[in-house]
């Protein structure tokens, strides 16, 4: 690991240093509880039954076997849901439990809760379904023609988003070149370690509990309360800490939460539910495969007129979240440049395949690829080198986007493309590696990307977060917010935040799990909000409290104000006292505020600035700031095998401001991976709507085995709307790692790839090998 | 039937069914939950708890075939509440995010530096292939076992954190 062009702001006591994670110590002793580590006395085990077919009438539904197996105590159906049978954030069209037809193979028809998992997936084998086959719709182009089989009651467009900038028929008038390529992209399982999981446990007056591994706690809630028919003060859940979830344990989890509600009310008794790999392979949502159509004008000399493109996106069986991730899709459609004629249309279809949602990413690692393999391609048909041409036309301070919006924040991507590209010579290296000899068997080539991201949710909607802050009489400190830990750190962040302005260290600062009942909705944790929402819901509250003990701590110091300082656990006012640096202990100045009636409790709210969208014509401030980001990754191809190396991955973000710079690395490191194993190995394969891997022993992630040398620059360039100035990374080092590989398999043989991921046969024979159904694969197993 | 073994340097005399998986041994019936399941077919290595020393999936290998062998698991890791130098080392330098994984990557990464106590980055790549992880990107997981390894030959730890 490399680290430079650090710049520590001293002005802060602790952000921007390495902390440990407060959950450390809990995750290396095994003391962590997930969960799949929690029971309850007296509990079933739930267990589903999947559908046959991925599109199906259902003609009946049969029970009576399964309910008499001894040991079961529950076989239910749509027929039991005592509230509505579907739900969804943006369309609740989504079935708990499939009652006309089936849409997709990770539907579920029925429920069952036994004495034993063993009774449970007896009793799901006795349940008959008499299905009628109806023809499966499995690419989201032919989903959209006319005549296409429905998947739901209206046509299968599932969403639509235009942008229109200029005139784009001027635009390519203007152009000397124009240049029409095709990309398509894989679709993605999160593959987080931790299958799904949840304890459901009927609670007081008729409610329930349910502990699980959610993501999206409030969004969870909705869907339970609707289902099970509970007002949302009755439905209540815990967030067990998460085993990783990166996007994926939102819909899938409310379908989870439903059922194993379901069954806890209709039973009387806790009920667990587990999934294996298998389930969650073949019932989770996924990143979305792509199919991508662009078309660019230039000048001679490089400079962008205008770029227009068409985009499909497979939404699978239920819309979750594909209205918002093609959104996002349509905003950054165009890359991170200066183009004044812009035509973007967006298309998200249903079709019979999984589910498609929010991934970390959400909507934009299909256009990195496409569009920064596309710049590529323009600078070799204009004989530039990548980097001239990017340089030519990026997004600079007071820049307008493709949406129109002017840039008014100070916009990094030159500093960002110089750190990737400066301290390998990359234009010179580029240049090097064409000359390699035709015959050679390993071939070396170089290349880079770059992006933009808007961040947390823009116009997508209402965007808000809460932070309760409770001091101690002892001075130590509870925090909770409805915003999540789910791995990436955020614990630790928002510790550190408050840590920072009360002077409190980490070791006293208790971050507590989400909890519906106990926590403010401040909406999902997604859209790599957390550190910017809650940390700026921690900075008011944090200044909530200290207006209340400022006094307190004044007069015990016999001081004004202002010179008060916190730090350490104690708050002091240096050389400021007839008793010179007399220290107060915190834990004295906590205890002393708590005799005097004043409220050591503070909520700290935080409502996003203003964005604006206009639906007609694509245009608006679509998010309130911007972050950048440039990867450059070096390759080594063995021309015989197609086998692809990556040997150096140079990576450089602008978050704003660090906070946590050891969780800012171990986001770089795990997002370029994630890339890495997005351009090279992984492809969640379907035909006909039938799942051809169902575990990882086929669909394949990175291992230790697969990681080039990684070095990350993290540029020091606060945002006067975060907290102390700092922003986002969790998604941008993820999203641009598939594109600079590519490019740099281009720079090395000479063909480009147009489709993820980047497999032996694409790289040796420049095309895809089909699997042979009797061969290997889930089907020729029975699976 | 009866089985007895050494579990985290206890002995264990217990009736097991036969056909049971030794995670459902563990998890289910003696209650240690720290062993992970992650994909049940010995692919991610969450499982992995340490057999006479040596990692195996617990996933892939029956209770029964533990009968008078030893098992130490992630509880057994840390010795009357001192963490493993292989732990400590995970926690300083930010070798874990979500920690699903981790139990399953300290019991490799501990079997290794018994076998191996300066093992070389290629080294500790093979010996950590078998253990999935989605989040770190393991570049701090190779840290960590380097810090790990330095620690426990008493070697100089400078610039070992980030």
């Amino acid at each position: 690991m490399i680290l430079r062009c650090m710049k520590h702001d001293s002005k802060h006591k602790i952000v921007g240093s390495s902390v440990p994670r407060v959950d450390a110590f809990d995750k290396v002793s095994g003391r962590a509880k997930y969960a799949a580590d929690y029971n309850a006395k007296g509990q079933l085990y739930g267990m589903v039954c999947y559908a046959s077919h991925p599109h199906a009438k259902i003609l009946n539904i049969d029970t009576g076997k399964a309910a008499k197996l001894p040991g079961v105590r529950a076989v239910l159906t749509h027929e039991d849901i005592p509230g509505e049978k579907s739900f969804g954030s943006v369309i609740p069209h989504q079935m708990a439990l499939c009652s006309d037809k089936v849409r997709y193979s990770g539907d579920v028809v029925a429920i069952v809760a036994a004495e034993s998992i063993e009774v449970a997936e007896q009793a799901i084998e006795l349940i008959d379904v008499d299905y009628r086959q109806l023809d499966v719709v499995s690419d989201p182009k032919v989903a959209l023609k006319d005549g296409a089989i429905l998947i739901h009651d209206e046509n299968n467009l599932c969403a639509y988003h235009k942008v229109r900038r200029g005139n784009i028929d001027e635009g390519f008038e203007k152009s000397d070149v124009i240049l029409e390529r095709d990309y398509s992209t894989s679709k993605i399982e999160h593959s987080y370690i931790e299958p799904e999981a949840v304890l459901a446990e009927p609670g007081e007056n008729g409610g329930i509990t349910i502990t699980g591994s959610v993501q999206n706690l409030y969004s969870i809630r909705r869907a339970v309360a609707r289902v099970l028919g509970l007002s949302l003060n009755r439905v209540r859940i815990i967030q067990a800490t998460l085993g990783g979830s990166f996007g994926g344990k939102d819909e899938t989890m409310s379908a989870l939460c439903c059922r194993a509600g379901l069954l806890a009310l209709a039973t009387g008794k806790p009920v667990k539910m587990v999934n294996t790999r298998e389930m969650s392979m073949r019932e989770s949502y996924k990143r979305h495969s792509y199919q991508i159509h662009y078309k660019v004008g230039s000048t001679k000399c490089g400079i962008l007129q205008a770029i227009e493109s068409e985009i499909y996106a497979d939404a699978g069986a239920y819309a979750a979240m594909s209205p918002f991730v093609t959104w996002r899709s349509a905003v950054h459609a165009t890359g991170p440049y200066s183009i004044p004629n812009v035509k973007t249309d967006v298309y998200a279809a249903y079709t019979n395949n999984c589910y498609t949602g929010a991934m970390r990413g959400f909507g934009s690692p299909q256009i990195c690829f496409a569009i920064e393999s596309l710049i590529d391609e323009l600078a070799e048909e204009l004989n530039l080198d990548p980097l001239e041409l990017r340089l030519k036309n990026i997004l600079k301070d007071n820049s307008i986007t493709a949406t129109g919006q002017g840039l008014k924040h100070k916009v990094s991507l030159k500093e960002v493309l110089d750190n990737v590209t400066e301290k390998m010579g990359f234009v010179d290296k580029w240049k090097q590696n064409r000359e390699q000899k035709r015959d050679t068997a390993f071939k070396r080539g170089i290349g880079i990307s770059c992006s933009y991201r808007g961040i947390s949710l823009g116009a997508e909607g209402t965007d808000a977060a809460g932070v309760i802050i409770s001091i101690q009489t002892d001075g130590s400190v509870i925090l909770s917010t409805g915003l999540i830990e789910m791995g990436q750190g955020a614990a630790t962040t928002i510790s550190m935040i408050v840590s920072e302005k009360l002077g409190i260290t980490p070791d006293r600062i208790r971050f507590l799990s989400a909890d519906t009942s106990r926590s403010p909705d401040s909406g999902p944790t997604v859209a790599s909000r957390t550190t910017f929402m809650a940390g700026n819901a921690a900075l008011r509250g944090c200044h909530e409290l200290l207006e209340r003990i400022k006094p307190v701590a004044a007069e015990l110091l016999r001081c004004p104000e202002q010179d008060l300082l916190f730090e350490n656990n104690s708050v002091y006012a240096p050389n400021k006292t007839s008793e010179g640096d007399r220290k107060i202990p915190f834990s004295e100045l906590a205890d002393k505020c708590f005799q005097k009636g004043i409220s050591l409790f503070a909520h700290g709210w935080y409502k996003s600035p203003p964005t604006t969208w206009n639906e007609e014509n694509g245009q608006g401030d679509a998010y309130f700031t911007y972050v950048y980001g440039a990867n450059l990754a070096e390759v080594e191809v063995d021309c015989i095998t197609g086998n692809v190396r990556v040997l150096k991955f140079i990576s450089s973000h602008d978050p704003g401001q660090i906070v946590n710079l050891s969780g800012a690395l171990g986001q770089v490191y795990g997002g370029v991976i994630m890339g890495i194993g997005y351009a090279m190995l992984e492809n969640y394969a379907e035909s006909e709507g039938n799942p051809l891997v169902a575990n990882f022993d086929e669909y394949l992630l990175p291992t230790a085995c697969d990681i080039p040398e990684i070095e990350t620059t993290l540029i020091h360039n606060p945002d006067e709307l975060g907290p102390l100035g700092a922003k986002s990374l969790g998604e941008p080092a993820c999203e641009i790692a598939a594109p600079a590989i590519a490019n740099a398999v281009f720079n090395a043989t000479g063909m480009r790839i147009r489709h993820l991921p980047l497999t032996l046969e694409r790289v040796k024979l420049g095309k895809e090998l089909v699997r042979i159904d009797s061969r290997g694969s889930v089907k020729a197993r029975g699976g | 039937m009866k089985l007895d073994f050494v579990l985290n340097n206890k002995r264990v005399s217990i009736n097991v069914k036969g056909g049971l998986r030794l995670i459902d041994l563990l998890r289910e019936q003696l209650d240690l939950v720290g062993t992970k399941e992650g994909c049940g077919k010995g692919e991610c290595g969450a499982c992995t708890v340490l057999l006479d020393g040596k990692p195996v999936c617990s996933c892939l290998i029956l209770a029964s075939q533990v009968r008078n062998r030893e098992v130490t698991t992630i509880e057994g890791l840390s010795i009357e509440g001192e963490m493993h130098p292989a732990q400590e080392a995970f926690t300083e330098t930010g070798a874990v995010q979500c920690g699903f994984c981790s139990p399953g990557l300290l019991l490799s990464t501990v079997a290794l530096l018994n076998e191996n106590p300066e093992p070389s980055r290629e080294q500790i790549r093979r010996a950590l292939s078998g253990n999935l992880c989605r989040c770190t990107g393991y570049e701090k997981i190779f840290e960590a076992v380097e810090l790990a390894s330095r620690r426990i030959n008493g070697l100089s730890v400078q610039n070992d954190k980030v």
